[in-house]
């Protein structure tokens, strides 16, 4: 059985755990749904070089960019927590 | 001391990994170029492309029957010894169907901009993967999803259900596999559809069969890296060509201005006509970067929000992340599969735009009887219609045209219809690539189909065999006997899967997307309650599995198939034209036909799937039936008692990744 400073451990980690997930799935809210809300104002903006108009380029390529980095940078913040609160595996 | 040298060897072995694999991919390329130099002098195309295909599959057969296995565990999780890089490439292979490989272009190619609800809907939904679901379910230990409703909610009537979810999610998207690479195998080898069906078989089973996912794994990634090479290669040669760059993905924004600046030029010159609210003809052009012309807002988004939300709950991806060594890599597991899966969906839409520039420049425009033979061949299969007919030679697209009342005798935009499937495989051929590239996507194509097709095979077997058979009908059963039931079983589930193909079932192609809104509803808000919230109790998670699935079922299955009930009976209302929010069938005349109340229409039925609550389409009813399992869950689990201390003990346990995994499988 858990002690209660375990317990008090476990609380922390796991707020923290949850803020970092409600910070991510906020992310991912806005890249996913709420900025292609107004691909029409943003396709008046034209991408320098590359031609795309923005609100296009944003669906076909940005959100996408956005989603394979915030996981890369989620896996690292989630194994800082993890580790802070010694509940981290082995290396 | 002992983690000193477990990490020695796990390095030594990553690093043989990258010595086999680089090697592997070394000696395909040099595959190809061989193929290219026998076509050069003057090998007929045909042993090419079966050159091609029977050299891949023979690969992957090798594979598989040299990681065969008598272990439980290997055959269930792959020993969890995958590195996540690797089970990345796993997951992509696994992830990306015959659909993404040969029909995504297709569908951005015709619908623009609304297509790519698809993209962000297949890549989003790793984001809550990763954050929600996955890394937990590995802490647990488990060998398939149901193995976790069972633990967590109260044994095996959890995991029935569980496993009635896991099925109809995954059966008819196996079927569309298989039924994949027998186009594919029936198109490029010229064999009839029948037989290149059952040639698919062979090839999923020779992988899958002997080494359960430790063969799985290690094929997937030896189809992904041949199905990555496929797609690049044909848009990376003709970015180069057009552009004078080689990464397609930045080159295409210039083609989609040339296509816009082309759009505008063809409604002026009276070559198409385009669609507006007051008026939009079939054939009518859409503008390629306009939202909404194809999909209501609503539907664009519940699109995206189901396919996203679907991604996380279907199992043959979830247990995926159950093979990597700790909880750590499963996380980094997660990321580098949607790194590997976005190599290919960012490139889909330059495929589409590639495409839509050379027909709306070389093709719409050209006086009838110069249009270019590349055509015929896809006509004949009564893949390319211009004018009404198939284009099956030039003689009979003259003729067709000939007999439109007021036709200038150049092609316009509304006289060619083109089918979603030929965009990719017929890029190399428009282009005017050397065949060898041609066989080369054919062979990718195939990669793609197989390698999903064994996933999700695997999926279905492992359910039939570790859930209902080991854990439910006989606990005692020694590893042999349980070995040699998931193989019966897996063999079983193949042949029926590849039958049912083989009869062309038009219905199942078109289910593929409703295995998403039927896995979400049913798995999705279980899971993460069930990690997520402590005092979900049994009671509520049953309930809100039943109600979830339930309502999404009956969805789907009355708007497809008992149209006339759901008007009469369930208050279904015709969905609307996203261009102008008129109903899509006049409800009260369709009503009064004799037909209207006929039940498993065909999809020419005037009401099939165009019935519905909200202006739903039925392939999003998952946006339904989430929130009600959700509200269910929460609802009855307050009314009952709270877990018990032990179950709660359960649920901090699989949040910390440190310790053993909380269920252990013996061997």
């Amino acid at each position: 059985m858990n002690s209660a400073k375990d317990q008090a451990r476990d609380d922390a980690h796991w707020k923290k755990t949850t803020n970092l997930m409600l910070i991510h799935l906020g992310i991912w809210l806005f890249v996913g749904y709420i900025i292609h809300m107004f691909v029409n104002y943003l396709n008046f903006i034209k991408i320098p070089i590359l031609g795309f108009p923005l609100g296009f380029y944003m669906a076909a390529q940005g959100s996408l960019i956005v989603f394979v980095v915030m996981l890369f940078i989620f896996a690292r913040q989630q194994d800082k927590i993890d580790r802070e609160f010694g509940v981290a595996e082995d290396d | 001391m002992a983690t000193t040298t477990q990490t020695d060897s796990a390095s030594a072995f990553y690093k043989q990994l990258g010595r086999m694999y680089g090697t592997y991919t070394g000696g395909f390329i040099g595959f190809v170029v061989l193929l290219a130099i026998l076509e050069y002098v003057g090998v007929p195309n045909r042993v090419i492309g079966y050159l091609f295909v029977f050299f891949t599959l023979a690969v992957y057969a090798i594979i598989g029957v040299m990681t065969r296995t008598a272990q439980v565990s290997e055959y269930y999780v792959a020993g969890r010894r995958v590195p996540a890089f690797y089970n990345g490439m796993a997951t992509g292979a696994d992830w990306m169907s015959a659909a993404s490989f040969i029909g995504m272009a297709g569908t951005l190619f015709l619908f623009g901009y609304d297509g790519i609800a698809w993209v962000l809907g297949w890549t989003g939904g790793f984001v809550l993967v990763s954050i929600l679901i996955g890394p937990y379910l590995r802490k647990f230990g488990a060998y398939t999803v149901p193995d976790f409703m069972s633990y967590r909610f109260g044994g095996n009537f959890a995991r029935f259900l569980a496993v009635i979810v896991l099925v109809a999610a995954s059966f008819t998207y196996v079927t569309a596999q298989i039924y994949g690479t027998g186009i594919i195998a029936s198109r490029f080898l010229g064999m009839p559809f029948e037989i290149a069906v059952f040639v698919g078989l062979v090839g999923i089973l020779l992988c899958a069969m002997l080494g359960g996912m430790r063969a799985v794994t290690w094929t997937q990634i030896a189809q992904y890296i041949v199905l990555i090479i496929a797609y690049l290669t044909p848009i990376v040669i003709l970015s180069t060509r057009h552009y004078g760059f080689p990464i397609p993905e930045l080159t295409y924004g210039t083609a989609i201005a040339e296509i816009t600046a082309r759009e505008t030029q063809m409604v002026k010159d009276g070559l198409a006509v385009l669609c507006t609210a007051a008026s939009c003809p079939a054939g009518a052009l859409k503008p390629h970067i306009q939202p909404f012309f194809n999909y209501s807002p609503l539907n664009f988004f519940g699109i995206i929000f189901c396919m996203m939300v679907g991604t996380a709950s279907l199992p043959h991806i979830l247990m995926r992340y159950f093979t990597t060594p700790s909880v750590r890599e499963a996380r980094q597991s997660v990321a580098w599969s949607l790194f590997f899966i976005f190599l290919l969906y960012f490139s889909a839409p330059a495929y589409a735009a590639f495409s839509k520039l050379e027909l709306y420049t070389n093709i719409i425009g050209r006086d009838v009887s110069q249009i270019r033979p590349w055509m015929f061949t896809w006509g004949e299969l009564g893949l390319i219609q211009i004018c009404g007919k198939n284009a099956a030679s030039l003689e009979a697209v003259v003729a067709a045209c000939k007999a439109i009342a007021g036709h200038p005798g150049v092609l316009r935009l509304q006289d060619f219809v083109i089918n979603t499937d030929v965009i990719v495989l017929s890029t190399p051929e428009i282009a005017g690539l050397p065949y060898v590239i041609s066989g080369l996507v054919a062979a990718g194509g195939l990669a793609a189909a197989l390698s999903t097709a064994d996933g999700l095979l695997l999926a279905i077997a492992n359910a039939l065999s570790h859930d209902i058979y080991y854990k439910m009908l006989s606990p005692n059963a020694p590893t042999i006997r349980r070995l040699t039931v998931a193989r019966v079983l897996l063999f079983v589930v193949a042949v029926a899967a590849a039958a049912t193909a083989s009869t062309r079932p038009t219905d199942i192609i078109a289910m593929v997307g409703w295995a998403f809104s039927l896995a979400m509803a049913g798995n999705f808000p279980t899971l993460v309650m069930g990690i997520w919230w402590k005092r979900a109790t049994t009671a509520g998670a049953i309930s809100g599995m039943i109600a979830g699935f339930g309502i999404a079922l009956f969805y789907l299955v009355v708007s497809r198939y008992f149209p006339g009930f759901g008007v009469k009976y369930a208050g279904m209302t015709s969905l609307l034209n996203p261009v102008n929010d008129l109903p899509l069938v006049d409800i009260a005349k369709a009503m009064a036909l004799p037909n209207a109340m006929e039940s498993f229409p065909t999809l020419a039925h005037p009401m099939a799937n165009k019935v519905g609550w909200f202006n739903l389409n039925n392939i999003n009813v998952g946006l339904l039936g989430m929130p009600l399992g959700f509200a269910v869950i929460y609802v009855v689990s307050l009314l009952g008692k709270e877990p018990s201390k032990e179950m709660q003990a359960f649920v901090d346990e699989i949040r910390k990744p440190r310790g053993r995994t909380v269920l252990q499988e013996k061997d």
